[in-house]
């Protein structure tokens, strides 16, 4: 059942956000924004088998429905007509495929090199995907790097302001 | 019955949580009748008119003409919409709304104790919530997108705006509560509460019960904030190109995050399914106990559904710049030095 959930939440990972970027039946920027509300949704399903429920819940309020939501708003506002009518590119095409069998070749090394010692190799997990746990862990462990990205995010926050303010005084 | 005992743990719980929703959409439809039905009741009754009382005794099966009224209607769709997210939009927004109630307990236990009245115990409830909230701001905008004209269009954006802004400002609010039950889940938060009416998060947190409130009616497009649909400026805003199903659905959702949001604020602040006499907040032992608990939560959530018909009826509604003030420049700010106050509460007491 586990392997099965698994293996369906992947599949709609990829396949949506294959759609995202290369959707054949529309390059409607709209369209594109809601495929990738299902990737992150199929992500967060994946999350959930590997109990990571507060990772899987942060993941859909965040991404979901904060991020996604901007998204929608900015292509709305903009005028979407002219991404519309516009072609995949020959160039883009090629480069791509070229960028997916590198990496995929990458991966496919490093799985056949070590496959058979993988399961072997695992630690046991420390951390249950609880709130608790992971809170604890965040505020012991990886106290300086949690307070850092803290800081950068205020960094963003001022600098947004800053840069939307047209006349500072 | 007897055959329940021969099924292994997992199929009874399969079993028992397939009742459980059943039951529970089985109330929620009749619920949401009714509150419409209320609705016009009670507003009639605030402007001194009569209001629906033509279809059966006291106009009680005036829902039922309504339902029938939607479903038998032209379905028209104008040729200028974009079809697909046209045809989604109302399915997004009643589907949100209907996955809220998952995570709710609404009565203690039922038969034996490991069989709690909640379809999903989950242990990052509160925040399963917010998230499946968040996505209902989907249906409204995808519907103001899809209608491609200006008055949806501009309705859907607005939608938007006062959705993401309010969900802040609600979900900061909530974090006291959850600083002092000490745990996300909603049975503890209940199991925190039955320390005597005193104990109930409202008396405890009222900032936040306040705070919480008001961002529920505005992210549920309530009357003092409904400028995703206001009708003087935006003829109905999102749904002026839906008709009959299709509107309908937009109307459900609605009622529907009305009744959602309303068991959310029982459990959070008004102490669930227990009272604070009579034993009641115990985990039932007996059949009628338990079926007492879910009918104490049903009338707390009546009541709160009453309450904001009431709101509705009372005040005019905001501007959007002072709709964006409040929440952004009152309701933040507020929320997080309730935040701050009570950390250092709980730190000095430690």
């Amino acid at each position: 059942m586990q392997d099965l959930m698994f293996y369906l939440f992947a599949a709609l990972t990829l396949i949506c956000g294959m759609l995202v970027v290369a959707n054949p039946f529309s390059r409607n920027p709209v369209t594109s924004a809601m495929f990738l509300v299902l990737t992150i949704a199929s992500m967060a399903g994946l999350f959930v088998l590997l109990h990571a429920f507060f990772l899987a819940a942060v993941q859909v309020l965040v991404y979901a429905g904060a991020v996604i939501v901007l998204f929608l708003f900015v292509i709305m506002l903009l005028n979407v007509k002219e991404e519309e009518r516009r072609k995949i590119k020959k160039v883009g095409l090629v480069t791509g495929i070229i960028a997916v069998i590198a990496i995929s070749s990458i991966f496919l090394k490093v799985f056949t090199l070590s496959n058979s010692s993988l399961s072997a190799q695992l630690p046991a997990p420390t951390l249950e995907g609880g709130t608790a746990p992971l809170g604890k862990i965040l505020f012991t462990a990886y106290l300086l790097p949690f307070e850092m990205l803290s800081v950068l995010l205020l960094v963003a926050m001022v600098g947004v302001i800053l840069l939307s303010k047209r006349n500072l005084k | 019955m007897d055959w329940i005992n021969h099924l292994t743990a997992s199929q009874q719980f399969l079993v028992f949580s397939i009742v459980k929703i059943v039951c529970v959409f089985g109330v929620i439809l009749p619920t949401f009748a009714y509150t419409v039905m209320a609705e016009r009741r009670i507003s009639a009754w605030i402007q001194d008119r009569i209001g629906p009382n033509r279809v059966g005794p006291f106009g009680i099966l005036q829902p039922m003409a309504d339902g029938v009224k939607a479903l038998l209607k032209e379905d028209f769709m104008p040729a200028h919409v974009r079809k697909i997210y046209f045809c989604l939009a109302p399915a997004l927004t009643v589907i949100p709304a209907l996955l809220t109630v998952a995570v709710i307990p609404f009565g203690s236990t039922l038969g034996n104790a490991s069989n709690k009245m909640v379809i999903a115990d989950l242990n990052v409830g509160i925040l399963y919530t917010f998230g499946i909230v968040s996505l209902g701001v989907y249906g409204i905008v995808l519907a103001g997108y899809a209608a491609n004209s200006k008055y949806p269009f501009f309705g859907g954006i607005r939608a938007s705006a006062q959705m993401i802004s309010y969900e802040i400002a609600m979900g900061m609010s909530v974090i006291p509560v959850f600083m002092l039950v000490g745990n996300l889940n909603l049975s503890s938060v209940i199991s925190y509460q039955t320390d005597g009416l005193l104990s109930w998060l409202i008396f405890k947190q009222p900032i936040a019960f306040i705070i919480f409130m008001i961002s529920a009616f505005a992210e549920t497009n309530r009357m003092p904030f409904d400028l995703p649909e206001s009708e003087q400026e935006l003829v109905g805003g999102y749904n002026v190109e839906y008709s009959s199903m299709k509107f309908a659905m937009f109307f459900m959702g609605e009622y529907f995050n009305l009744i959602a949001s309303s068991a959310m604020m029982v459990t959070l602040f008004l102490g669930g399914w227990t009272l604070p006499f009579f034993g009641l907040d115990q985990p039932a032992t007996s059949i009628g106990v338990g079926l007492l608990h879910i009918g104490i939560f049903f009338g707390k959530m009546l009541g709160l559904i009453i309450l904001t018909i009431w709101v509705r009826w009372m005040f005019p509604r905001f501007r959007y710049d002072q709709l964006m003030d409040l929440g952004w420049r009152r309701f933040v700010p507020l929320a997080l030095a309730n935040i701050v106050i009570t950390a250092t509460i709980l730190w000095l007491r430690s």
